[in-house]
């Protein structure tokens, strides 16, 4: 298989786990401290907002599409590339997504942390 | 940010790399799971450090929503990367797995960035339940309740 397969496999993990992680992002954001809602209402409560968002199913659903375009890629190319790869570019597509789609403030801190941990993550993964 | 979050943020570290090294020490007692033998997958749930693996990462997963419940994904995400560092020594304790010195400026990059981004607001947007109590952080990244949207 050839190497530009594998790299779009690569970017379909990575586009599939940063959509998740918005997702459930902005269900969290919308239902709002689950340790204070625990305290309040109980734990079943929060169970049942939680499995109850549709942002949250949504969320699963493309943790799910990650989780198998891991797996196909994986068959694509070795997991030294894959790996490493996929988990550090998703680092900085979150990045780009939560400025984006959840307004959040990403400054040069943020920009930073995000980079280096993707820095550390290729090379802990070799 | 208060105690109560900072042990939340402690219990994503620790429970997503402790469920992991388990998961991978059950499969070390089934060996290759492959399309010939893929009712294996039924079988490894009997196994103990599955199970124990299992009930780790869904703790990992119900305190990873707790964190996104109250601070940004931006925060969680870089704050939590210390779980690829704890992943590395429990893979070298446990699975008898090598730390080269590759690693070892990984852990130091990845122990960087959570420094970086731990200090600064764990929230810069508001949530449904109102103010963050963290208006402190640089000029570009101060939380909202300080000039934010």
């Amino acid at each position: 298989m050839s190497n530009a397969v594998a790299w779009v496999g690569i970017g379909c993990i990575v586009l599939t786990a940063t959509a998740g992680d918005v997702c459930q992002s902005r269900a969290m954001r919308q239902i709002g401290d689950l340790g204070l809602l625990r305290q309040s209402r109980g734990i079943l409560h929060v169970v049942r907002r939680v499995v109850s968002s549709p942002r949250f199913m949504l969320g699963l659903l493309f943790m799910a599409l990650a989780f198998f375009s891991l797996l196909v890629t994986l068959s694509w190319a070795p997991l030294s590339v894959v790996g490493p790869a996929s988990a550090s570019l998703t680092f900085v597509s979150n990045a780009f997504a939560a400025r984006i789609f959840l307004k959040e403030r990403v400054g040069r801190r943020r920009w930073m942390a995000a980079l280096f941990v993707a820095g550390g993550v290729v090379l802990l993964a070799r | 940010m208060n105690f109560r979050k900072y042990l939340i943020l402690l219990a994503v570290v620790i429970f997503g790399p402790s469920g992991d090294v388990c998961l991978s020490r059950g499969m070390r007692d089934f060996g290759a799971v492959t399309a010939a033998n893929w009712h294996l997958l039924l079988t490894v749930l009997s196994n103990c450090w599955i199970l124990t693996g299992i009930c780790l990462l869904l703790l990992f997963f119900g305190s990873y929503l707790t964190a996104l419940s109250w601070a940004d994904l931006t925060y969680v995400l870089p704050a939590t990367a210390l779980g690829y560092i704890l992943m590395a020594l429990l893979a070298r304790i446990f699975l008898h797995e090598s730390v080269t010195p590759a690693h070892w400026a990984g852990i130091g990059l990845i122990a960087v960035g959570v420094g970086v981004v731990a200090t600064g607001p764990s929230r810069t947007v508001r949530s449904r339940q109102g103010k963050s109590r963290d208006g402190h952080g640089s000029p570009s990244e101060v939380a909202y309740d300080r000039g934010g949207s």
